[in-house]
């Protein structure tokens, strides 16, 4: 036995490593070492804890201590007063104006979160399956093994109403159900750990934080439906969490737990990792069977659905990482626990990725049912700058944005998907009023657009298509009927595509035009950009009764267009200025600042060009 | 592993290694590790009571410190917290003590009075 007093977990998530996580672990081991505390001190390295904007983040049990923004300059303090004399370091605590919070359960953010999936992720050592079994791991697998038969394993998992947490929300008994009538020598079960949507890391998180969760998951899935194989796809740029569940893999294959006869029952089961090159549209189900057999990585026509003819044409179920992630503890706890929480029609709970202009940014999980308010000013901590809300983005880019006047709509899949936006896989990205949703718009759109495969035209055409108009209109060429067009093109490609890629894209611009229709119409019709984010919509000006003539900003123009002298003041000539911001930057009296509008000069100039041909009509 | 039987057995092995971070402790020992009472000898009360638990393989209890107690002059201090009882404070300990708190407080619940300085909350 141990003489070990205390656990030191420091979070080695990929947010936390990137701000020094690693570095301050073995900065922790040198002055252990030279103290001579070694034996009674544990460093453990975990997955993500949730709040990677307060990164490196570490907790010191028995106690629970929490601190934050580690540096290793901080870590010879933390084991001289808190290791050897008891006393926590307040200033490494999280703090807001009144408060200091010591331990972890009283950081406001985990607060309203109720961790399934993420139970373990920054708790454990996901490179130990003793701590994965020590929180009742495989359990659940040897009950439903030695107690159930496939066909109550698969009643129970409908009982609990999971749907999947890949985006669609699929009830995941039905798949599960259709795979296992389907007789067949052979089954496969999937693991989709492809994530392609920009911002998302909850996957990510959870094959890294705790991977054997995730092969129990799919277990019990092979076992409810007759399987006695699975792969895992899991992107390439995601090495940390490759090599987690190898080794998780190889792990439970060393003591039995995976492999032939598993619990001294006859169900066999061996799993393997398939590394996907990265493309989005990769995680659509078809497109990642066929990247698993070893062609290209392009969606086919459904049906025939998977769980039908999937890979190698035998019947396959293809699930989320935190689909796989729940079943374990509904297992353990009951399918009637995990149906308390949520609402009606959404049960459980959803790990989202909190990113934006946010205080708390980072990985959570909370009820379904929750109210974007909750999630974004409770566990999201608020708005950071004093900026206010103005709009939130649930789904990526196949998902929509919300308004304030969402803020009360409760978190499920049908609540989001009435008022235009989904509960996707759980990218949430929070924006404040100095973002222009014209240009969000366009920037989901140009991530379809370079990620279509081009396969079908309406996806391919219809997207690009739209990416012009709405860079006609950020870039002051809007015409009337370009709101109208752009909403014509999105039913037409959501109609006609051949997947989710092209059926979804249009999804950021149609919510943005129903929810900010007016903000389309200024960049049109006033060729203005309220939040001066446009810069063909927005120009500087020089404030004159403030300048004093410095000359500054004249002399950091890159292309000279400010004169003027220590007299006159300074001017900036509207029709050279390539809008780079430095006089603004440089001015030593905020003499100049963004104004909203193209400039009556250019808006002239440009008129002028349109009406003697000169301007090539995009 | 061939049976639930043999999990739960590597369950409550991985159990014991991971109580530090779990709910179940039935004592909770709190060394006062100030300056005065790392100088009186409490680094060497508090390696005593981790042999010592770890000897008898005790694994419902945990060792903690904290800093100064205002009792300085009967340092080293420790506390004996037991959910549900009233603070057991012992005062000027040495790891002979220590090993003798540990046979009769924690393994046999009986309070070593000559040592007590002061109980309650
Ligand atoms: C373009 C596109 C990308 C997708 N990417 C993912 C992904 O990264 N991860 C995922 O689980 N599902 C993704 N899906 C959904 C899958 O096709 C599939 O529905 C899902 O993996 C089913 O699992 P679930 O029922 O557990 O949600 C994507 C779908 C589309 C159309
Ligand atoms: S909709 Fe887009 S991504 Fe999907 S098959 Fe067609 S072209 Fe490819
Ligand atoms: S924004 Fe740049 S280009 Fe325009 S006036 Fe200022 S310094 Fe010159
Ligand atoms: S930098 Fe500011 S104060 Fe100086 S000349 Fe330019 S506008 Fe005027
Ligand atoms: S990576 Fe450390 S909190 Fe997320």
């Amino acid at each position: 036995m141990s003489l070990k007093r205390i656990d030191l977990l420091i979070c080695c998530g990929s947010g936390c490593i990137s701000a020094g996580a690693l570095k301050i672990k073995e900065r922790f081991h040198e002055v252990l070492q030279e103290k001579n505390l070694a034996n009674e001190i544990n460093i453990i390295e975990t997955g993500c804890m949730g709040p990677c904007d307060y990164g490196p983040v570490m907790v010191i049990y028995p106690e629970g201590t929490f601190y934050k923004a580690v540096s290793p300059d901080d870590v010879e303090e933390i084991v001289n007063e808190h290791f050897i004399k008891g006393r926590p370091v307040a200033r490494l605590m999280l703090q807001d104006e009144e408060n200091t919070f010591s331990t972890q359960k009283e950081v406001p953010f985990y607060q309203k979160q109720v961790k399934v999936a993420l139970a373990n992720c920054g708790y454990i050592d996901p490179e130990s399956m003793d701590e994965y079994i020590a929180t009742g791991g495989y359990e659940a697998l040897g009950t439903v093994l030695t107690t159930m038969s496939p066909q109550e394993t698969i009643d129970l998992i409908k009982k609990s109403g999971l749907r999947g947490r890949g985006g669609g929300g699929f009830p995941t008994h039905i798949k599960w159900q259709m795979v296992h009538d389907n007789a067949s020598d052979e089954k496969y079960v999937i693991c989709n750990g492809d994530e392609g949507d920009p911002g998302a890391f909850m996957d990510r998180s959870l094959l890294e934080g705790d991977p054997h969760r995730i092969l129990e998951g799919m277990m019990i899935a092979a076992y409810a439906i007759g399987a006695n194989a699975g792969f895992l796809y899991i992107r390439a740029e995601y090495p940390l969490a490759i090599k987690r569940i190898k080794l998780a893999i190889a792990q439970a294959k060393e003591v039995g737990l995976m492999g032939q006869n598993v619990f001294g029952t006859k169900f066999c089961f061996d799993a393997e990792v398939r590394t996907g090159a990265g493309a989005f549209v990769c995680g659509e189900e078809t497109a990642l069977i066929h990247s698993i057999e070893g062609s290209r990585g392009n969606p086919t026509p459904k049906p025939p659905y998977p769980a039908l003819q999937g890979l190698w044409g035998k019947p396959t179920i293809v699930n989320n990482v935190e689909t796989f992630g729940n079943i374990p503890t509904i297992f353990l706890k009951g399918a009637e626990w995990f149906a308390s929480m949520g609402t009606e029609t959404s049960k459980g709970t959803k790990v989202f990725a909190l990113t934006g202009d946010i205080k708390n940014t980072g990985l959570v999980e909370v009820p379904m049912g929750i109210t974007l308010r909750e999630l974004i000013f409770d566990v999201g901590g608020g708005m950071t700058g004093g900026h206010k809300f103005k709009a939130v983005q649930l789904g990526g880019p196949s998902g929509g944005c919300l308004t304030v006047e969402h803020l009360d709509v409760p978190v499920d899949y049908e609540s989001l998907k009435e008022r235009g936006a989904m509960m996707g896989s759980g990218g949430v990205i929070v924006m404040n009023d100095t973002k222009c949703m014209v240009n969000i718009a366009k920037f989901f759109m140009d991530f379809c657009v370079d990620e279509s495969c081009g396969k079908c035209s309406p996806c391919r055409i219809g997207l690009k298509q739209m990416l012009d108009i709405l860079e006609r209109i950020t870039s002051g060429h809007g015409k009337e009927g370009d709101i109208e067009e752009l909403q014509r093109l999105g039913e037409a490609v959501n109609k006609l595509s051949l997947c989710g890629l092209g059926q979804s894209a249009p999804n950021p611009v149609l919510s943005t035009i129903r929810y900010f229709r007016e903000e389309y119409e200024a960049h049109i019709r006033d060729k203005s950009c309220a939040t001066k984010v446009c810069l063909d919509l927005m120009h500087f000006d020089i404030d004159k009764s403030r300048c004093i003539g410095c000359s500054l900003c004249a002399r950091k123009c890159p292309v000279t267009c400010i004169t003027g002298s220590r007299e006159d003041k300074y001017t900036i000539h509207q029709l050279d200025c390539v809008k780079c911001g430095n006089c603004q930057d440089v001015c030593p009296v905020k003499a100049v600042s963004r104004i909203p509008g193209m400039h009556p000069e250019v808006i002239t100039k440009r008129e002028a060009e349109a009406k003697s041909g000169n301007h090539h009509d995009e | 592993m061939k049976t639930l039987a043999d999990l739960k057995k590597i369950r409550e092995k991985a159990q014991e290694e991971m109580k530090l971070r779990g709910g179940n402790t039935r004592i909770k020992i709190v060394v006062g590790m100030g300056t005065s009472g790392i100088a009186m000898g409490a680094r060497e009360v508090m390696k005593t009571f981790l042999e010592e638990i770890a000897n008898r393989n005790l694994t419902d209890v945990l060792v903690t410190q904290t800093g100064e107690k205002g009792l300085s002059s009967m340092e080293p201090v420790v506390d004996l917290i037991e959910e549900g009882k009233p603070k057991v404070t012992y005062g000027n300990m040495t790891p002979e003590k220590v090993k003798k708190v540990v046979v009769e407080h924690i393994v046999n619940g009986r309070t070593v009075s000559d040592y007590v300085v002061a109980t309650g909350n």
